[in-house]
């Protein structure tokens, strides 16, 4: 999927995140994470962000996220619909969402 | 005369007029007045404090409280340095001791616990000696031990009189029971007390008494009633606490202990105070009445009171303007000192008496050692309080947690600081299950009996691991931060610095 345009999803209540999806400047994949708990998990909330969008077959984009300490499939759930949202997608490729 | 007369006469003071010692009592407004004090500044002059001293405060207030900063504040202008700082406990609202921190007017610090920015800053290295964080008892313990000793304790109360009797009861801004107070009152070399309100000799009743008292001092605002339940002592609507709180309120029913006439204490966390909620309708079922509740007290529990479940309420800390009305109101809602509540030293502390207590966690291990003071991030937000008092000394400790809070797990392999030791707790209640020490294997069979769902410590822990992921262990410096102290006096852990 190609991001064409900023879009949002998530929120700041604890146990959640949010994350700002935008076509970015330069050509390839930047991503960006704050998070409450980085110390303990911030290498695995980056790979659960990065291995998200691999799946959904993003290459190219800035991808914020400010984590409040949300489990792993609230993040991977919250990517996909920032990207989705970003990309304008009209059909949805289930098979990559799973 | 014999020799032995001659010497004993040697060594007596003369006769030398009625008020050689007493020189107020030769002026009649002076012999009167002499404890009041036009200000605070005047006070603490008079008072002999010197820098290197310890002073003292109690913190019945918590977030509102309006007397720790304002006296330091006070003390840094008046130019006092290396004071030690010794409160009951210390909270978010305590943020501005950073600045007396860093500028040396305070440099060394005990306190039960600390929250907030403070916390933090002291967590990451401010002070050049470890915190000494003490149990309500413990720190009671330590002062009659010697270790910690009070030159200058500093009280606030809603209302006193000219010479000292004082409560928390009377007045505009009532904080209810002065039971860490009372402590201070007793041992501490000078004893200033910061009174809202000076009412006409004799207050009663006196929870502080003239004859510890040396002055009294008129102050705006001791603090702010209002803030006391914000924090930790807060009621839930959140139904996951909720959740935790009625298989609590069933592991109490069905523990052996729920019989007429039982003793009860349950905090100050959020599950824990709404346990009283659920306790309530067994209560009624089965006619079983409660003999007293001690500790902190809640609204929760003033509210069975009122309703002649709970007989007796013994009260070392007001949580909430509902405990400290019933305090005043009732003669059945008892003020007690910490001594008298939880010190290990004392000849009876209620503590021992004690059958059921609901206690909280930040985490639990699989030994079931208990850490209260700091995060998993290491940095130090909690507060010991009577944490290890009451579970040393109950005959069943319940501790109640979610399994995760966010993404932290609160069932973990080790804690990161260990306050409580695992002996003494015996039931450990999540939303996900209930874990028995294997220590307590009677219990295991009256909750079993019962229908409740009771599972090893092992499998909560792996369950909460596989929702959040493994965490990774934090970094620590060398330098030691924090030395925690068993309500005996001896160092149960301690907190390093962290890293970054």
């Amino acid at each position: 999927m190609k991001i064409v345009k900023e879009a949002l999803a998530g929120t700041l209540e604890s146990s959640d995140l949010l994350v700002k999806v935008s076509p970015g400047s330069g050509t390839g994949l930047e991503v960006v994470i704050s998070s409450e708990v980085m110390q303990q998990f911030g290498l695995q909330i980056d790979r659960v962000v990065r291995d998200t969008l691999a799946r959904l077959g993003v290459t190219a984009g800035l991808v914020v996220v400010e984590d409040k300490g949300a489990l792993d499939c609230a993040i991977q759930a919250r990517v996909q619909t920032a990207v989705m949202r970003g990309a304008e997608a009209q059909t949805i490729d289930w098979s990559a969402l799973s | 005369m014999t020799d032995l007369a001659f010497d004993l006469l040697d060594r007596l003071p003369r006769f030398d007029g009625f008020a050689s010692r007493t020189p107020h009592l030769k002026d009649p407004e002076l012999k009167r007045s002499r404890k009041v004090c036009p200000s605070l500044e005047d006070a603490i002059r008079r008072s002999g404090l010197k820098d290197g001293m310890t002073i003292s405060f109690h913190h019945a207030f918590r977030e509102g409280d309006k007397t720790i900063n304002t006296v330091v504040d006070l003390l840094a202008r008046l130019g006092f340095r290396d004071l030690t700082l010794a409160p009951s406990s210390l909270l978010s609202c305590n943020a501005p001791l950073i600045e007396h921190i860093r500028n040396g007017v305070i440099s060394r610090i005990y306190t039960s616990g600390m929250r907030g920015k403070l916390a933090e800053a002291i967590s990451h290295g401010l002070m050049a000696h470890p915190v000494n964080i003490h149990s309500h008892g413990g720190r009671v313990k330590l002062i009659q031990d010697g270790e910690l000793n009070i030159d200058v304790a500093f009280l606030g109360v809603s209302t006193a009189d000219c010479f000292g009797n004082a409560n928390g009861i009377s007045g505009r801004s009532r904080c209810g029971s002065l039971g860490y107070a009372k402590v201070d009152a007793r041992h501490a070399g000078t004893v200033i007390l910061l009174a809202e309100e000076i009412v006409p000799f004799p207050n009663a009743p006196a929870s502080l008494s003239q004859d510890e008292v040396d002055y009294v001092v008129k102050v705006e605002q001791i603090g702010d009633p209002s803030k006391i339940s914000v924090g930790a002592a807060r009621i839930t609507t959140n139904p996951r606490e909720l959740l935790i709180a009625r298989l609590s309120a069933e592991v109490m029913v069905h523990s052996g202990y729920f019989e007429q006439g039982f003793s009860m204490q349950t905090g100050s966390g959020a599950s824990a105070t709404a346990t009283t909620r659920f306790l309530e309708g067994y209560m009624r079922k089965t006619g079983i009445t409660a003999g007293f509740a001690l500790g902190g007290i809640t609204g929760g529990i003033v509210d069975l009171h009122k309703k002649g479940l709970i007989e007796r309420v013994i009260d070392t800390q007001s949580f909430d303007g509902d405990a400290a009305e019933s305090l005043r109101t009732s003669p059945n809602h008892i003020e007690i000192s910490t001594n008298e509540y939880a010190n290990a030293g004392s000849k009876g502390a209620y503590v021992d008496q004690m059958d059921l207590v609901i206690l909280s966690a930040l985490e639990i291990d699989l030994d079931f050692n208990v850490n209260v003071i700091t995060g998993s991030d290491g940095v130090m937000r909690g507060a010991s309080g009577g944490h290890s008092d009451v579970a040393a000394a109950a005959n069943l400790s319940i501790v109640v947690a979610p399994l995760i809070r966010s993404r932290i797990p609160t069932v973990v392999r080790r804690c990161t600081t260990v306050v409580t030791p695992g002996e003494c707790i015996g039931v450990l209640v999540t939303d996900h299950g209930i874990a028995v020490n294997p220590r307590r294997p009677e219990i295991v069979q009256r909750l079993k009996a019962a229908g409740l769902p009771v599972m090893t410590i092992e499998a909560l822990q792996q369950r909460a691991e596989s929702l959040t992921g493994e965490p990774r262990p934090i970094e620590f410096l060398d330098k030691v931060v924090g030395i925690v102290r068993y309500r005996d006096g001896s160092v149960i852990d301690i907190v390093r610095q962290v890293k970054g």
